[in-house]
């Protein structure tokens, strides 16, 4: 039995120990947001935080997750009440086929907590790791960018320029 | 978002499969009665078939296509909960069983037919025996961007409109009023003359015992509310708390999961299986053979596939074990060049006269395409669960083609369709791969060796290498210009032709074309991805064009406008995507911009593309894209599957390379199947250019389009034409002389 800590609960796990903790955390707990698709951390859409920082939780094995806080999409929201990263997401639209998007939320989540006003070349870094196949990364860069309070969108050259339609929330 | 349960219909004793429901208006009769039982519960009344209304106003649209990104259903329930005069907050929906009821020959009328016009008065009866040829075929699918454009157009908004007509008649009589002096709005009844109002809810259950309308009164475009908004899209919030429920994600109790490893070599069986080592395994519970595949099944997926890697399986070894890649790209130009030289080659356009085009010409230009095989590699990997009890089965998955799933599985399993329940998820990707059934077949009979449910879990490099992929294609073309350039004479030779017919023809006036093709089977498996042919003919044609604008020395947008004279919608919609991406103005060194013009799925899409090329590495720095949809539905949710199909086109324009070698796929997983990731993603600009034509396709017609207008922009900015994608396998090395090139 091998003690982790995932979203503030402590779970005794039955697995072998190099079991990745992706599988302990979608099969053991039950807890499938978050997501498989490569098992090589190529993807992301395993990402979940050890201790804040975002692994990809396909490559880690039960062993090094062991006595670590471990975050998982489930447990971002409090009370309730969604991450703001979560709700700039709902806000951008940004959710297509959605399977990545835990993966690309808790890395964006820990780029924030480090640097809260990234730049594009913090986010390109920061979020390279995590493909999105459905191809949203602009309003990814957008979500991130309006948490971050950054103003990206100026709805006034936008409506000059005849830009169509895209929602963008200033923060 | 309700599911669909089997027991609903095995206590209510009713088999949908008779009725003839999905119509072009409301097909006669009432069949609600019928269909009730399959999708309603508590209190709620099915009125028609596509919309039920519960006493307390909730509306819920019931729509036959399935989620895998697009955003379909809520522009669906748009469709209907505007046509219903619904307010949008009471609106929800949820998907249609897989049923032959609910079955989308619409699908099937636009494959059989090709997309042909149907006169009014025959389109009643064409389309009842459509509807049949549908059913036969199983179709009950989700893709050919045929949601909005066919079932909204056709299906919803009838269907919303006849069960408005439907609650006004039931108000009529609960008031004895005449029908005239009522009048609904935001999901209430209206008498002016008496000041009485009341919900739809009050007026459902006699609604439902009515018979609707086969004509219907639709809403003017002017008259729209709900229609042409960008509401957020109703699957989104499950999508960022984890919540939402992939195929992936099913789950019941006594589960067991399954790793597979199938054949390298396409059409390869199990020849032998040496599974000792891996029976032995902590966590095995089986090793399962099929014909061309062997599975393990143990406690959890990772002691599967470890055990799985412990198996020794040798395979049969087909004739094409040994056949790679250049072989196949030869096989193609003897194919073609047989087809010629025996005058037997398969006619797709005859127009005017292109032999005596080409003697007429001042000069002919030629140019030979190549681009290759692609998987559609979905982020979900593929995978099914299936539960066998006695002569019952049930399937979790996420599917294009749930009914085709359904029977499918009763085929493998020998079981009657009716005991076999397919339960659809939210698909994490489809692009067209998730029509195919391979995995929800392979899981059944998994399943049944093993005697207990089971969740059967493709690798990604089971996912790669075992795709129905995009198809390899060589195309080559030859022109003649007249003096002053302009192409009088069109000849393009291609590799076999799938869908859509029209995808290798051009929009262009040119007075002489022989367009031709010759069938050249290979052993690779072949499916819909994303814009199917339009994929491939798009950078075929949009390159050839722009070749011939140089040869001209003619700017190749001016080049493109001055041939679509006759083409007004196209023309408009290439002149915006210039104008907005300033088109003229110059360039930098090192940098080019490209242009293409690409219709397809009803919709026409013009993209113009600014790259930088700096020591041969390729940066896509913009996109800006215009597009004719007709009407658009969701504005925001358009300009979403735009982006998306450029993103998808670019990965494939870029990087994507499906290789052969010893009759197998050679790539296996993202580090050699690259991806577009958020460095490489463009700015990307869209602009919608709307047109008094039905509402067109969303989901596939942003993505043709990018591949030519990137290597057409590369070309721009290095003298370097691509042929043959993808681009990262050129050499773009290069040193710019002009300091300022203006385009």
């Amino acid at each position: 039995m091998i003690e982790i800590n995932v979203n503030g609960a402590r779970h005794e796990v039955d697995a072998a120990p190099d079991t990745p903790l992706l599988w302990v955390i979608r099969e053991n707990l039950g807890l499938t947001g978050t997501k498989y698709g490569c098992g090589i951390a190529q993807c992301g859409a395993c990402t979940v935080h050890l201790n804040g920082r975002p692994v990809r939780s396909c490559v880690t094995p039960l062993t090094a997750a062991a006595g670590a806080e471990i975050t998982t999409i489930e447990g971002l929201a409090r009370d309730g009440e969604l991450h703001p990263v979560q709700q700039a997401w709902i806000d951008h639209q940004v959710p297509q086929c959605g399977y990545c998007q835990s993966g690309q939320i808790m890395s964006a989540v820990a780029l924030l907590a480090e640097n809260p006003r990234p730049d594009d070349a913090a986010i390109n870094a920061a979020m390279n790791g995590n493909i999105c196949r459905c191809g949203m990364y602009g309003r990814i860069r957008k979500a991130i960018k309006s948490v971050a309070g950054v103003q990206t969108f100026d709805p006034a050259a936008a409506a000059a320029a005849g830009a169509a339609v895209t929602e963008v929330r200033h923060g | 978002m309700g599911k669909w349960t089997r027991r609903g219909l095995i206590t209510a004793g009713v088999v949908g499969g008779g009725a003839l429901v999905v119509g072009v208006a409301i097909r006669p009769g009432n069949r609600s009665p019928k269909l009730a039982p399959l999708v309603t519960e508590g209190d709620e009344s099915l009125i028609g078939a596509w919309v039920k209304i519960g006493s307390d106003n909730r509306v819920t649209a019931i729509v036959p296509h399935s989620e895998m990104g697009q955003g379909a259903q809520t522009a669906l329930a748009q469709m209907l909960a505007d046509e219903l005069d619904a307010r949008w907050e009471d609106v929800s929906f949820m998907e249609a069983p897989p049923e032959d009821a609910y079955a989308n020959y619409l699908m099937g009328r636009g494959y059989l037919l090709a997309g042909k016009r149907i006169p009014g008065p025959l389109i009643g009866t064409v389309d009842g025996v459509f509807l049949q040829v549908a059913k036969v075929m199983h179709l009950q699918i989700t893709g050919g961007s045929l949601s909005v454009r066919a079932t909204g157009q056709y299906g919803m908004r009838a269907a919303g409109a006849a069960a408005r007509e439907l609650l006004l008649r039931a108000a009529a009589a609960a008031w004895s009023v005449p029908v005239t002096e009522l009048s609904a709005a935001a999901g209430r009844i209206v008498h002016a003359g008496s000041g009485r109002s009341a919900s739809y809810g009050e007026f459902a259950a006699a609604a439902g015992r009515m018979t609707p309308s086969d004509t219907p009164v639709l809403k003017s475009r002017p008259e729209f509310q709900i229609m042409g908004t960008s509401v957020p899209r109703r699957d989104i919030p499950a999508k960022v708390d984890g919540t939402a429920q992939f195929g992936i994600d099913a789950s019941v109790p006594g589960l067991k999961v399954a790793a597979i490893t199938q054949a390298p070599v396409f059409g390869a069986e199990v020849a032998s299986v040496d599974d000792s080592a891996a029976r032995a395994m902590p966590g095995v519970a089986d090793v399962v053979r099929l014909k061309d595949a062997v599975a393990v099944v143990a406690d959890g997926f990772w002691p599967a596939r470890q055990a799985l890697a412990a198996v020794k399986v040798t395979w049969t070894e087909p004739a094409w074990e040994h056949v790679d890649q250049s072989q196949i790209f030869a096989q193609f130009d003897s194919d073609m060049a047989t087809a010629v030289k025996e005058g037997k080659e398969k006619t797709d356009v005859s127009r005017g006269d292109f032999d005596a085009g080409l003697e007429a010409a001042a000069s002919t230009v030629e140019a030979t395409y190549r681009v290759p095989y692609l998987a559609h590699a979905c982020m979900e990997p593929m995978n099914a669960t299936v539960a066998i009890d006695g002569n019952a089965c049930e399937v979790w998955i996420g599917t294009q083609n749930p009914l085709g799933t359904r029977y499918s599985v009763a085929a493998a399993l020998e079981m009657d369709a009716d005991n076999v329940t397919v339960h659809n998820h939210v698909m994490g990707g489809g692009f067209g791969r998730r029509s195919i059934d391979d995995a929800a077949v392979q899981a059944a009979l998994i399943a049944k060796a093993v005697g207990s449910p089971v969740k059967l879990i493709w690798s990604r490099e089971e996912d790669v290498r075992h795709d129905h992929y995009r198809p390899a294609i060589t195309s080559r073309f030859r022109a003649g210009l007249d003096e002053m350039g302009n192409p009088i004479a069109w000849e393009n030779q291609y590799v076999d032709k799938h869908e859509p017919a029209e995808a290798p023809h051009i929009p262009y006036a040119v007075a002489n074309q022989k367009i031709h093709y010759a069938d050249s089977p290979t052993h690779i498996p072949f499916g819909p991805w994303r814009s199917v042919d339009h994929s491939q003919h798009g950078f075929f044609t949009e390159s050839f064009i722009d070749e011939l604008a140089h040869a001209a020395d003619q700017d190749p947008y001016e080049y493109r406008r001055g041939l679509l004279a006759e083409a007004p919608r196209h023309r408009k919609v290439l002149e915006t995507a210039a104008e907005k991406a300033g088109w003229g103005t110059p360039v930098e060194a090192g940098r080019g911009r490209g242009i293409s013009l690409q219709a397809s799925f009803g919709s026409i899409v013009a993209q113009v593309v600014d790259v930088t090329v700096v020591d041969g590495a390729v940066h896509v720095d913009r996109v800006v894209c215009a597009v004719d949809p007709g009407f658009a539905v969701s504005p925001n949710g358009l300009a979403a599957q735009m982006e998306s199909g450029i993103i998808y086109g670019l990965t494939a324009a870029l990087y994507g390379n499906i290789e052969i070698d010893g009759g197998a796929v050679t790539q296996s997983n993202f580090h050699d199947y690259k991806m577009v990731r958020m460095s490489e993603a463009p700015e990307i600009a869209v602009h919608i250019v709307e047109s008094d034509n039905l509402p067109g396709g969303a989901g596939e017609p942003g993505t043709p389009g990018i591949g030519p207008a990137l290597t057409n922009a590369i070309f721009a900015a290095t003298g370097t034409r691509i042929r043959q994608l993808p681009v990262g396998q050129y050499d773009l090395t290069y040193s710019v002389e002009e300091s300022v090139e203006v385009i």
